[in-house]
């Protein structure tokens, strides 16, 4: 007997859409009419085609920035997924601990981003803060508004101290949604430590993997705030993400015809990328029996 | 109602006027006639709606080459545009 289906329930994310095309799908429509107009200022604008586009995709300093981000989200990535892993596996399951675990790693997660900046640059001042005038008391020179190097070092440290909780977090919540069921049937059979992980946690927690590394690298990939608060882009154009020269082409030099392009070309990147890992992430394994 | 200020122009406004059309027909078809998971030239198992997706994001990447690499008038990419969308519904 076929089943009955009610389609009605559709009607239901109705609201979610209407916020939806009010908060992003109606910036969208403008700001692709922004790319191919020279805007002068209100009702005064000149069609110019795909100009803009022309001259952003030939811009060095974009090249640049969007290798640099690149970099920097594939680092993001590496270091926090198998973190967020690791640190679920070893959190308690049950009691006081594990409750405390959980709103241990929860703070960083409430703490507002240019807050994050700020706590960051005081904590690795060479001169006053704990881990700069460590590092330099133990001989080894730090100054992260000096150095491009140390400035990549504090902004991995800052986003790996404020990004892996919400990993950890994920993927405990996927391993407590694990049945003991199958901890048990790998225990009859004598399975090890790794062939449990391995056959039983890491494919359960595919989902929130999923979702983990989409919003890890969406977020890397849009990351603003906290590298503005803490390095502003310095040294030089060292940290100068995407975000930021985008904003210094829209706010700093007030184009938006080219900024407007330019959030195009970084939707589109953010698009595929995350349509990838979604379709790598929903695949994998899958041909496993 | 102004809409001024989302600085509209008859380009935009046929580009998304084309895209609208696109998504209502698929829609349309979906519902007469709904696709099932199928697996073509692709690597992964796709819908209707995702072949869709995946043509539409290589019509866009083929804009960005198209405008970055070339100084060849954008019109002449919408033949490509369509063998594009065709060939990804169709064997994707």
């Amino acid at each position: 007997m076929e089943k009955w289906q009610d389609n009605r329930a559709w009607f239901l994310v109705l609201p979610v859409f209407v916020i939806v095309a009010f908060s992003a799908i109606i910036p969208l429509l403008t700001v692709i009419n922004y790319s191919v107009q020279d805007i002068f200022g209100p009702g005064q604008r000149v069609f110019v085609g795909a100009e803009w586009f022309k001259e952003v995709l030939g811009d060095k300093r974009l090249h640049a920035a969007l290798w640099r981000q690149f970099l920097f989200s594939g680092l993001v990535l590496l270091i926090e997924i198998p973190l967020g892993i690791i640190i679920a596996l070893t959190m308690p399951k049950k009691g006081w601990g594990a409750s405390a675990s959980l709103v241990t790693l929860a703070l960083p997660l409430l703490i507002p981003w240019n807050v994050i900046g700020t706590i960051w640059i005081i904590f690795t001042r060479p001169d006053i803060g704990l881990f700069g005038a460590t590092i330099n008391k133990l001989g080894m020179s730090f100054d992260h508004t000096a150095s491009s190097l140390d400035a990549w070092v504090t902004l991995m440290l800052m986003e790996v101290w404020h990004w892996t909780p919400l990993v950890a977090l994920l993927a405990y919540a996927g391993l407590r949604a694990i049945p003991e069921a199958y901890y048990q049937a790998a225990k009859v059979d004598g399975a090890s430590s790794w062939s449990v992980f391995r056959h039983i946690q890491l494919p359960k927690m595919r989902g929130v993997l999923t979702i983990a590394v989409l919003l890890r690298f969406m977020d890397s990939f849009l990351i603003y705030a906290e590298p503005f608060v803490l390095t502003g882009g310095g040294p030089g154009n060292s940290t100068t993400f995407l975000s930021i020269y985008l904003v210094k082409i829209a706010v700093g030099q007030f184009d938006l015809g080219p900024a407007a392009a330019f959030s195009l070309i970084y939707f589109l990147i953010i698009l595929l990328f995350s349509w990838l890992f979604y379709q790598a992430l929903q695949n994998a394994g899958k041909g496993e029996g | 109602m102004n809409l001024e200020w989302m600085a509209w122009t008859p380009v935009t406004a046929g580009f998304f006027i084309t895209i609208i059309s696109i998504i209502v027909a698929m829609t349309v078809w979906e519902v007469l006639s709904p696709s099932d998971f199928r697996r073509g030239l692709l690597p992964i198992s796709t819908t209707r709606g995702d072949r869709l997706f995946i043509g539409i994001l290589i019509n866009a990447y083929i804009t960005i080459g198209w405008i970055g690499l070339t100084e060849w008038n954008l019109l002449f990419a919408l033949p490509v545009y369509i063998c594009v969308i065709a060939s990804a519904l169709r064997f994707g």
